[in-house]
C-alpha cells in the first residue's frame, strides 16, 4: 500500500473536518478489514487515515422496549453475542454471524460492514479501470465477462452488488441510519433509502458524501415480529452472499400475514425491496402456492447477465424459505 | 561369514583405528509389525508444539541484518511486447538497493503475472513503491485464456513460433480394433467433461531468504528440495558452488517446489547487486499468479460395455491446457485403473496465456480419476448396474478389491440409490466412488549419518525436508526402534544440503528413499556398539544382543550386560558415527499403492448446494512408519479433494486476460466448515458408519508387502470422482464440468428436467 498520514479523530467534527472534501486524499477507518484489502490491493490511494475509533460514544449499544440503538463502532461480534439481539431482531444477529470468520467478525464493526465496497472482481483489480472507478464501462454487464456473482436486479449501469449481510437485515428491519451530514449536522434516514442505485452515483453504493460520517443504527421494536436472515453462500466457512434474503413479519396468531418486510440481498446494487411481494402476502395465510407466487413476484424484473442466470431461481427458493421462516417461525421441510 | 568394519577403538586410554568383525546377520528388515514398539504407531510429530507455537522457523521467518525484501514487478497483460522499460525512477528511492530488469526491451509476456522486473529494497513497503516506479511500455496482443478457445486455429497464437495454431504435443495410443468394439456394445455412454486448472495454494508462498559470504551462499528456502535447489544455484548465471540451503521447516509444496525458481534466482543476484541478505517471498496475489498451476484437461469420453457389464472399448480425446508452458498427459492411455479391452486416447496439449504448469500433488491423476470415474457410472447406470459391480467385473487386483469392499462397508454403500436421482424431497443424498493408483516407491538418493556421542546422546542428520509429512517422527522411530530406545532419546536434524545428498520429495518417493537409509544407519551404529558392548564384557561381539531399554547383554544372560550409557562411555572421544545407505537396503521399500475413495453427499435440489456428510478413505502405503501421519496423509488429501470437487475455480477473464481471483477469498479452498464434519479414527475391524453419522474416516490399511512405500499423492486422487459421484448418485445428473459449484448443479439439474 501506499504510504499515507494516520490521524486519530478526537470527536466527529475533527474527524469530518480531517477527511475534507477530497475523496482522493483522505478516508475513514473503522474496523480497517475491508479498507485495508483496499489500500494494499491499491484500489484506492489516501494520503491520509482518518481513525473513527478513537471518537468516543460511538460503539454503545442499546436495548429498550423502544428499540435498538447501536453505534457505528459495535463490532459485528458484539451483535453475534448478544442474546437480546437474538431474541427481537433475529435477522441482524444471523446477518452478524454469517459474516466472513471470527476473526473478521471480531475487529469489523457494523458501520463498516454497512460502508464497504463491491466485491466485484473487476472492481477489485487495481488494473481494470471500471465505471465505478471512473472508467467508461461495467466490464461485468459484457457477455463475455465473468458475472457469475453479479447484479440480477437493479443493475446498470454498474453491475455491482451490494456486499453487507447487515444491510439487508437492516432493510427488512425497518432501520434508520444516522449520520453527520458535511455541515456538522445530523441526518436520518431509513435504512432503505440510505443505499443508492448505480443509476445515481455508479461511484458510491450509499447516500454518504465524502466526509459525511454514519454514527448511529437504530432498530424500532415492532410487538409481535419475528425475522430472519437467510444467506446463501457457496463456501460456508466464509463467503459474501450469492443471494441472501432478509424477512420480518407480523402473524396472526391463526397464521395470517399482518405486516411482511421482504427484502433481497447479493442480487442488486442495493438491498431489494419487494413490494409487490409483500402486498401479495399482507392478509393471507400461507400455502405453497402463495409462497410461490410471492417468490416469482419477488424477483420480478429481473434480468440476468450472462453467466448469473441461477441466481433467479436460487433466490426465489431463498425467499420462500425466508418468509416462511418468518412468518411461521418454522424451517420449511 | 563374518564381516570387517573399521572403527575406532579406545585402548589403554589411547584411540585407535582398528577393524573389527561383525557377525553377518541376516539382511535388514522391518521385522515382525506385531512386535513394533514404536513404528507403525501413532505417534505425534515433534515438531507439532513448535509449529503451533511459532517456534518453528519457517524461510519466511529469516531476519537478518540489513536483510533487504525482493519483489517482482508482474505484467498486467496477458499477452504483450515490451517495447520499452526503465528502471532509472525506481534506483533512485531512497532504500532501494538493486533493481533488475528480467525482459529486456522487445520481450514477449505471455501471461498475467510473468516477472518483468525485480527490485530489493530495505523494507517490504519502498519494494513496492519501487516497483511501481519502474516504466514498461507494453504494446498488447491479443491473448486467448480459454482452453476451448485456444484451440480454434484462429485463436491468437501463445507463442508466436507455433505452426497451426495452440495445440501441440498430438499423441495418439491405441489398441485394438475401436470402431468395432463399439459396434458390438449393449451400452454407450459418451460425453465431454472438465477437470479445471488448479493453483497449488501452499500456504507458505514460494521464496528463499539468501546471504552472500564472500562466494558463499546460503539459503533459506521454502522447498521439497534442498539440494535441487543447491544444484540450481552452482548452475545459474552468477550463482557459485558453494551453496548452503537450509529448510528447518516449509509450509507446504505439492509439487511446485522443487528448484531455485524465479524467486531465488532473482534473490541471489539481487543480494549480489545490494551487497546485503534478501529475502523475497511472494505475497499470496503473487503466489496464486505465480508460473505454477495444476494444468485442466477438457476431455471427450466413449465408453462401451457389453450387457454383463465387460468393458468392451474406450475412446478418449483430451485438451490439456498447458498454459504457457506444457501440460501433462492424464488418460494417455484410455483409461484409468479400470482397463478395456479395446481402446484409443487421442492427446493434444494446448497452449494459453496462463501462465505455466508445475506438478500438482498426483499430477494428472485426479483429473483422469474424475472424469474416467464419472463416466464409468454414467455407463453403470445406462446397464443398471452397481458402480462398484462394474468395476470388479473388469478388475480383479485382490489388494485393491479388498479396499474397495471396505471402503463400501464403512461408508454403507448399500444406502446409496439404485438409480441415481431415485430419492424423493429436495435434499438428495447420494454416495460415490473413486480410485487411485500410484508407486510411491524410492530410489537411492538422501543418506541417513547417525552420530552417538560418549554421553549416549543420538543426533540423525540427513538432507530430507520435511515437506510437511512429519519426518522427523521416522527419522527418529526407525532409529530409536532398531536400538531399543524411545522417540524421545533420538535427536533429529534434516533439511540442511551440509548433511549429504538430498531427496526431492515428490512422487510419494521420500519415505520409500530415506526410511531404508535411515535404517541401514541404525543398523551400523547396532553393529559397532554391539562390538564395543563385546569388548567391555569381554566376549565375542556374536554373543552380545541389544534388548529393549538400549540394554546389552550376553545372549542368555541378561544380568551380564552393560546399559546405554556405559556403552557409549567406552567410545572415544568423537563417539562414533554410522551412514546408512539405501542400496543395502533397497528390499525394505516397494513399489505401486492402490488406494479408494467413498463420499456421500447431500445436495438441495433447489439451491445446487452439496454439502458432504462422509468421506472415508482407503489407503495402502505398504509398512506403515507412523500410522498417525498415514492417516494425516489421507485425511488432507481428502480435505484438498473436496475444495477441488465443489470450490477451487481460477478465473481467467476472456475480456482482460487477467486472473480474476488471485487470492484466497475468491479461490475458494476447502475451509473448517466444507470438511465433512469430524474426523473419526478407526481400527480394525472397521465399523460401518451409522446413516446419519458425519465424519472423515482416514483407513491406512496393512498391505501385506510388510515393505514401505509412499502415501502423499495416492490420498487425494479419488476424492474428487468419489464426491462427483455421490453428487450424481444424488441427482441423476452429472456435473460434468468441475467443480461442482451452485451454479453448475443447478445447470445440470435444469438441464435434467428439460429432457425428462
Ligand atoms: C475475508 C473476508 C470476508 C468477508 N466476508 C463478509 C461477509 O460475509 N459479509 C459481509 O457483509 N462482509 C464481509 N466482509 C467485509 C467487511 O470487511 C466486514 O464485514 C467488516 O464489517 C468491515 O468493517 P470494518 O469496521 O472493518 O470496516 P472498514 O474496513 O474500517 O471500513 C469499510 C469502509 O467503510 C467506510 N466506513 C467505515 N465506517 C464508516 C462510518 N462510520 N461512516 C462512513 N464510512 C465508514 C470506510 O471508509 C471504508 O471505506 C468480509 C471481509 C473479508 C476480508
Amino acid at each position: 500500500m501506499k504510504a499515507f498520514q494516520f490521524i486519530d479523530a478526537r470527536d466527529l467534527r475533527s474527524a469530518s473536518a480531517a477527511l475534507g472534501r477530497d475523496a482522493a486524499r483522505t478516508r475513514l477507518l473503522a474496523g480497517g478489514v475491508d479498507l485495508l484489502s483496499e489500500l494494499k490491493e491499491r484500489i484506492i490511494e489516501p494520503e491520509t487515515l482518518v481513525n473513527l475509533k478513537t471518537v468516543p460514544g460511538l460503539n454503545a449499544l442499546r436495548l429498550d422496549a423502544k428499540g435498538l440503538t447501536l453505534g457505528t463502532l459495535v463490532t459485528l461480534d458484539q451483535i453475534e453475542f448478544h442474546q437480546g439481539i437474538w431474541k427481537s431482531y433475529t435477522a441482524l444477529a444471523e446477518a452478524a454471524q454469517s459474516v466472513g470468520s471470527p476473526q473478521i467478525r471480531n475487529v469489523g464493526t457494523l458501520g463498516g460492514n454497512l460502508c464497504q465496497r463491491p466485491r466485484c472482481w473487476y472492481y477489485r483489480d487495481e488494473s481494470i479501470n471500471c465505471i465505478k472507478k471512473g472508467g467508461s464501462k461495467c466490464f461485468a454487464a459484457e457477455e463475455e465477462a465473468d458475472n457469475k456473482f453479479n447484479a440480477i436486479l437493479g443493475g446498470g449501469p454498474s453491475y455491482i452488488v451490494h456486499p453487507s449481510d447487515c444491510a439487508t437485515a437492516l432493510v427488512a428491519l425497518g432501520a434508520m441510519v444516522k449520520y453527520q451530514d458535511a455541515r456538522g449536522g445530523m441526518q436520518t434516514v431509513p435504512a432503505e433509502e440510505f443505499f443508492l442505485l448505480p443509476t445515481e452515483n455508479p461511484a458510491r453504493e450509499n447516500v454518504l458524501r465524502h466526509g459525511e460520517i454514519l454514527t448511529e443504527v437504530m432498530v424500532p421494536a415492532l410487538a409481535g415480529a419475528r425475522s430472519t436472515y437467510v444467506k446463501f453462500k457457496e463456501k460456508d466457512s466464509f463467503d459474501w452472499a450469492v443471494s441472501a434474503v432478509a424477512v420480518r413479519a407480523v402473524a396472526a396468531p391463526d397464521g395470517t400475514v399482518r405486516d411482511i418486510r421482504i427484502v433481497l440481498g447479493g442480487v442488486a446494487p442495493r438491498p431489494w425491496r419487494c413490494p409487490r411481494a409483500e402486498g401479495m402476502l399482507k392478509g393471507k395465510r400461507l400455502s405453497a402456492a402463495l409462497l410461490n407466487e410471492a417468490a416469482e413476484a419477488a424477483l420480478e424484473g429481473s434480468k440476468p447477465l450472462s453467466k448469473n442466470a441461477y441466481k433467479v431461481p436460487l433466490t426465489r427458493v431463498l425467499v420462500r424459505r425466508a418468509v416462511n421462516q418468518a412468518v411461521t417461525g418454522k424451517q420449511m421441510a | 561369514m563374518p564381516k570387517k568394519i573399521k572403527t575406532v577403538v579406545v585402548e589403554n586410554g589411547f584411540e585407535k583405528e582398528v577393524e573389527i568383525e561383525v557377525p553377518d546377520g541376516p539382511p535388514a528388515s522391518w521385522g515382525d509389525p506385531r512386535s513394533l514398539r514404536i513404528l507403525g504407531k501413532r505417534n505425534p510429530r515433534p515438531d507439532g508444539p513448535d509449529k503451533v507455537t511459532g517456534r518453528a522457523k519457517y524461510s519466511s521467518d529469516i531476519v537478518l541484518p540489513g536483510m533487504c525484501y525482493g519483489r517482482f514487478l508482474m505484467s498486467p497483460y496477458a499477452a504483450a511486447s515490451v517495447t520499452g522499460i526503465d528502471i532509472s525512477a525506481a534506483e533512485r528511492i531512497p532504500g532501494v538497493k538493486a533493481v533488475i530488469a528480467i525482459v529486456q526491451n522487445g520481450g514477449q509476456v505471455m501471461y498475467h503475472g510473468q516477472p518483468v522486473a525485480c527490485v530489493a529494497a530495505m523494507t517490504p513497503e519502498i519494494a513496492e513503491d519501487a516497483i511501481r516506479a519502474i516504466r514498461v511500455q507494453y504494446v498488447a496482443k491479443p491473448f486467448v485464456v480459454d482452453v476451448v478457445k485456444a484451440r480454434d486455429s484462429q485463436a491468437p497464437k501463445v507463442r508466436a513460433e507455433m505452426m497451426g495454431g495452440n495445440v501441440q504435443y498430438p499423441g495418439e495410443n491405441s489398441k485394438g480394433d475401436v470402431e468395432a468394439a463399439f459396434r458390438g456394445a449393449a451400452a454407450v455412454h459418451h460425453a465431454v467433461y472438465e477437470a479445471q486448472t488448479r493453483l497449488h495454494c501452499c500456504l507458505e508462498t514460494h521464496g528463499q531468504t539468501v546471504k552472500w559470504d564472500g562466494d558463499k551462499l546460503t539459503v533459506w528456502a521454502s522447498t521439497q528440495f534442498v539440494s535441487g535447489v543447491q544444484n540450481d544455484f552452482r548452475g545459474m548465471p552468477g550463482g557459485t558452488k558453494n551453496v548452503q540451503v537450509i529448510t528447518e521447516h516449509m509450509g507446504g509444496g505439492f509439487g511446485s517446489k522443487f528448484g531455485a525458481g524465479p524467486e531465488g534466482l532473482f534473490a541471489m543476484q539481487l543480494a549480489k547487486k545490494a551487497n546485503a541478505p534478501v529475502k523475497f517471498l511472494l505475497n499470496r496475489a503473487e503466489e496464486q499468479l505465480a508460473n505454477y498451476r495444476g494444468p485442466g484437461v477438457v476431455a471427450e469420453v466413449k465408453l462401451a460395455a457389453a450387457a454383463d457389464g465387460t468393458l468392451l472399448a474406450s475412446d478418449v480425446m483430451t485438451w490439456n491446457n498447458g498454459g504457457a508452458s506444457n501440460a501433462g498427459t492424464p488418460l494417455d492411455q484410455g483409461f484409468y485403473i479400470i482397463e478395456p479391452q479395446v481402446r484409443r486416447a487421442k492427446r493434444y496439449g494446448v497452449l494459453t496465456n496462463t501462465g505455466g504448469t508445475a506438478a500438482l500433488r498426483a499430477p494428472g491423476h485426479p483429473q483422469a480419476a474424475v472424469i474416467y470415474d464419472m463416466a464409468l457410472d454414467a455407463l453403470a447406470a445406462k446397464l443398471r448396474m452397481d458402480p462398484l459391480e462394474l468395476r470388479k467385473r473388469n478388475h480383479n487386483d485382490q489388494v485393491r478389491v479388498s479396499e474397495w469392499e471396505l471402503g463400501a462397508r464403512v461408508i454403507g454403500w448399500n444406502r446409496r440409490q439404485e438409480v441415481p436421482g431415485a430419492a424423493t424431497g429436495t435434499h438428495k443424498r447420494g454416495i460415490g466412488m473413486g480410485s487411485a493408483t500410484w508407486g510411491g516407491g524410492g530410489r537411492k538418493s538422501a543418506t541417513c549419518t547417525v552420530h552417538v556421542r560418549k554421553d549416549g546422546s543420538i543426533l540423525a542428520t540427513s538432507a530430507v525436508q520435511d515437506l510437511g509429512t512429519g519426518v522427523r517422527v521416522y527419522v527418529k522411530g526407525i532409529i530409536a526402534e532398531e536400538l531399543g530406545l524411545e522417540l524421545k532419546d533420538v535427536q533429529a536434524d534434516i533439511g540442511n544440503s551440509d548433511f549429504g545428498p538430498g531427496h526431492g520429495s515428490g512422487g510419494s518417493t521420500t519415505t520409500a528413499s530415506v526410511a531404508p537409509a535411515i535404517k541401514m544407519s541404525a543398523v551400523r551404529v547396532r553393529e559397532l556398539l554391539t562390538a564395543t558392548a563385546a569388548r567391555g564384557l569381554n566376549v565375542k561381539p556374536e554373543e552380545v544382543e541389544l534388548a529393549v531399554g538400549g540394554k546389552f547383554h550376553v545372549k542368555g544372560n541378561p544380568a551380564r550386560g552393560l546399559t546405554w550409557k556405559q556403552v557409549c562411555a567406552l567410545l572415544p572421544a568423537a563417539g562414533l558415527k554410522a551412514t546408512g545407505d539405501w542400496n543395502d537396503a533397497s528390499d525394505l521399500q516397494a513399489t505401486g499403492v492402490r488406494g479408494c475413495t467413498f463420499a456421500e453427499v447431500e445436495v438441495d435440489t433447489e439451491t445446487g448446494k452439496v454439502t458432504v456428510l462422509k468421506v472415508v478413505g482407503v489407503q495402502d502405503c505398504g509398512l506403515v512408519l507412523n500410522r498417525l501421519q498415514a492417516e494425516n496423509q489421507v485425511t488432507g488429501g481428502i480435505i484438498q479433494g473436496i475444495g477441488t470437487a465443489l470450490l477451487e475455480d481460477r478465473r481467467m477473464d476472456n475480456i482482460t486476460g487477467r486472473m480474476l481471483n488471485p487470492n484466497f477469498e475468491e479461490y475458494k479452498l476447502c475451509g473448517s466448515f466444507e470438511a465433512g464434519g469430524v474426523n473419526i479414527t478407526m481400527d480394525p475391524p472397521y465399523r460401518a458408519m451409522g446413516a446419519n453419522e458425519r465424519g472423515v474416516v482416514a483407513i491406512v490399511v496393512d498391505n501385506p508387502t510388510g515393505k514401505v512405500s509412499g502415501i502423499g499423492e495416492p490420498a487425494v486422487i479419488g476424492v474428487q470422482s468419489a464426491i462427483a459421484n455421490a453428487i450424481y448418485n444424488a441427482i441423476g445428473v452429472q456435473v460434468t464440468h468441475q467443480p461442482a459449484t451452485p451454479d453448475k448443479v443447478l445447470e445440470a439439474l435444469q438441464k435434467k428436467g428439460a429432457r425428462a
